[in-house]
């Protein structure tokens, strides 16, 4: 305990992360074993399924597209100390705006449709991120409780739009009427026929433009200090003349807004037509990958691949072994957030004791290393202290 | 007349689904209350119907099965406890966390245990909680009014509907009137003082998620082997979440809880009774809007705008004793 000290920064940012997913990946592999089925073989049809021909290649890329923009919108809003888990609600409100461009601009061209539709459910997104970042900035509402009520309120408002407005009158199932021409996203797989039937499409692109837009605007721009001084010290933020409800509301708008893109990926991308659901889960996925990737695009980047080969691996595991039933997924995801999120802690300690104690076995040949005794002291004190 | 049987009959579903909201309400009063977040109260719920259903299953018995929802649900409520209070981890992160467990492992062992699509086997007899019959039901029933209200509003509910009311004036009792409850309050307000008392805040923590488990758990048992008769995937569909809501609305105030739950359960019962339903006047109202009622009220309950809602202080932050 005595000669605990920061870590340092590989370990901080590689080691931890490899350590905790490890353990996650060891649990799930238990669990497979619990319920009678062989993990390494599990492993094996999972990393197959995911990397081992063109069309799940393909289904990894497009599951992973989705989860760069969920991971962006939960971790822009975390830099600026904002715990958006919103990204479900404001992806599945974004579709509105995807799927009613998309329909209005079908006889034109996919590049006129495109940008405005990105336009339109980043507005509709945006404007679900910005709500509940206007409420904890001016009326000093809880974020976390704010976006999850704003999924539900989303959910309500687009079963209702959809059996209500959408609908077409011909149409017994609750869904909007389908885009043919323009408003589909045109698929990777109609130029490089090796990616088979997967829905893999340009959306692909975007989200790698996001990543690069979201590293220049967090760590290459004055606005995106701002908002990493607010998510560090939210006081000496306000102390050096920040706005911190600005910023707040515009982190927040922008989270949304990333979010917003997933509807473009999944209804203009794979359904063509607004359905009930579509957003599947993906934004809550997002936290996973935000958390998984510390908040950096390239953390996000490979935390978004890593999730995209265990949705589309989960699919060919489930289809292979059938008592591994796509719930295993959500069990797995559910071991890296609780690992790599919130028992982060678990190796820190013993590593922090671990790497104390190199540094000190080092430094004793150079004589006498100054901090252990200090913290002896501070020890001692503190015990004295307490028998008083 | 008509109308006051339809009444009547509207208020008993709304006292049968508030029955979750307001055991899962109070189980996250405890834990707040001692400063621990915990947005896993629909996951605790979920899993403590899956256990519920299959030892019930499994026994026939459903008081085995609640002992079992209740015990899962502990389970739970201690990751999350070891996550945040031990590892001082995010609250919110672990409750999530155990909200993906608890919906992923309740379908992935139930399909692989029973082979029915993550649905338990059905109950019937003593594997689930049958209604009680209050003396002199039957011979009050015809008289107006209060017969009807005595009969079919009062009596006839299972234990556990019984046992939910009964936590109001208890948990009240125990957070306002005991030395426990006021230490439990403390931890949330102000750990330090505790601390500086010579208490464990972080015993005194663990302590109020195993309430929770506990609550949560009968909660999820009454879900499965008193209301349904099994359990089903996914059956919670968001009630932990509305719980959340109505322990905001409530001020996380125990009595101010039961009629939170019971309003947000009377909204519950009044979409079922309104679906495909036309109004005069009106039409056929959107259901939809009255589902997202709850949500709304909170929003704007936490925005300040009707009245104002601020959580224990030190909520979710985990204590670091000073070294």
């Amino acid at each position: 305990m005595s000669v605990r000290k920061p870590l340092p920064r590989w370990a901080d940012l590689i080691l931890i992360p490899f350590l905790n997913l490890t353990l996650a990946f060891l649990i799930s592999g238990l669990v497979v074993l619990l319920i009678g089925e062989n993990p390494l073989e599990a492993v094996q049809i999972l990393l197959y399924g995911a990397f081992g021909y063109g069309e799940g290649l393909g289904y990894t890329l497009h599951f992973a597209t989705n989860f760069v923009f969920a991971g962006l919108a939960f971790s822009i809003a975390s830099h600026a100390g904002q715990f958006n888990i919103g990204a479900e609600g404001q992806a599945y409100i974004a579709g509105l705006g995807a799927i009613l461009v998309a329909l209005a601009l079908d006889q034109t061209h996919w590049l006129i449709v495109m940008p405005l539709a990105m336009l339109a459910a980043g507005a509709l997104g945006g404007f679900w991120g910005f709500v509940p970042g206007y409420l904890a900035a001016k009326r000093g509402s809880h974020v976390v409780i704010t976006t999850i009520m704003f999924n539900f309120i989303a959910a309500a408002i687009m079963v209702y739009l959809l059996n209500n407005v959408l609908k077409e009158p011909s149409n017994m199932a609750p869904e909007s009427a389908s885009v043919v021409n323009a408003g589909k996203m045109p698929q990777l797989r109609e130029f490089w026929d090796y990616f088979g039937y997967a829905p893999v499409n340009v959306m692909m692109f975007v989200a790698i433009a996001a990543l690069i837009f979201t590293y220049i605007l967090l760590w290459r721009t004055e606005f995106g200090y701002k908002i990493r001084t607010l998510g560090k010290n939210s006081n000496a933020a306000h102390y050096a003349g920040i706005s911190n409800s600005a910023i707040v509301m515009i982190s927040m708008t922008i989270a949304g807004a990333m979010a917003g893109m997933i509807a473009l990926n999944e209804v203009l991308g794979v359904q063509n037509r607004l359905v009930l659901d579509f957003v599947f889960g993906y934004g809550f996925v997002g936290i996973a990958v935000g958390l998984m990737g510390r908040n950096h695009p390239i953390g996000i980047a490979l935390a978004a691949i890593l999730f995209g080969a265990l949705y589309q691996g989960g699919q060919e595991l489930a289809f292979m072994m059938p008592a591994v039933t796509r719930e295993m997924i959500l069990v797995i995801q559910a071991l890296v957030i609780l690992f790599t999120g919130a028992m982060e802690g678990l190796f820190r300690g013993p590593l922090e004791t671990i790497f104390g104690m190199i540094e000190l076995s080092k430094g004793s040949s150079n004589s006498s290393p100054s901090s252990p005794v200090g913290t002896q002291k501070k020890n001692a004190t503190a015990s004295v202290s307490k028998e008083n | 007349m008509e109308f006051f049987n339809s009444s009547i009959f509207l208020l008993d579903s709304t006292v049968r689904l508030t029955v979750p909201l307001l055991l899962a309400c109070l189980a996250g009063l405890y834990s707040e209350r001692a400063g621990i977040f915990d947005i896993g109260l629909e996951g605790k719920m979920l899993a403590g119907a899956f256990g519920a259903a299959t030892v019930a299953a499994l026994t026939g018995s459903a008081l085995y099965g609640l002992m079992a929802g209740m015990g899962v649900s502990i389970a739970l409520s201690l990751i999350h406890g070891i996550a945040s209070i031990t590892f001082r981890g995010n609250q919110i992160i672990s409750g999530v966390a155990i909200n993906f467990l608890a919906a992923g492992l309740t379908t992935l062992l139930g399909q692989t245990w029973f082979r029915q699509g993550g649905r338990t086997p059905q109950l019937s007899g003593d594997a689930r909680f049958n209604g009680i019959e209050l003396p002199f039901a039957k011979e009050l029933a015809d008289v107006p009014i209060i017969g009807g209200l005595y009969s079919e509003l009062l009596s006839g509910h299972n234990i556990l509907v019984y046992l939910a009311f009964a936590t109001v004036p208890l948990t009240y009792y125990v957070l306002f009137h005991t030395r426990f409850g006021l230490r439990l309050r403390a931890c949330g307000e102000n750990p330090k003082a505790v601390d500086t008392a010579g208490i464990n805040v972080n015993f005194m923590r663990y302590k109020a998620v195993i309430i929770t488990g506990v609550l949560c758990g009968i909660a999820g048992a009454y879900l499965a082997t008193a209301q349904s008769a099994g359990f089903g995937n996914n059956m919670t569909a968001g009630k932990g979440f509305i719980a959340l809501a109505a322990l905001i609305f409530a001020k996380w105030m125990p009595i101010k809880a039961m009629f939170a739950t019971l309003l947000f359960g009377f909204l519950d019962a009044l979409q079922i009774r309104l679906q495909g339903v036309e109004l005069p006047f009106i039409g056929e109202v959107p259901v939809q809007f009255i589902q997202a009622l709850p949500y709304v009220l909170t929003v704007i309950l936490l925005a300040g705008f009707i009245g104002k809602a601020v959580g224990p202080k030190a909520g979710g932050i985990p204590y670091v004793k000073e070294r």
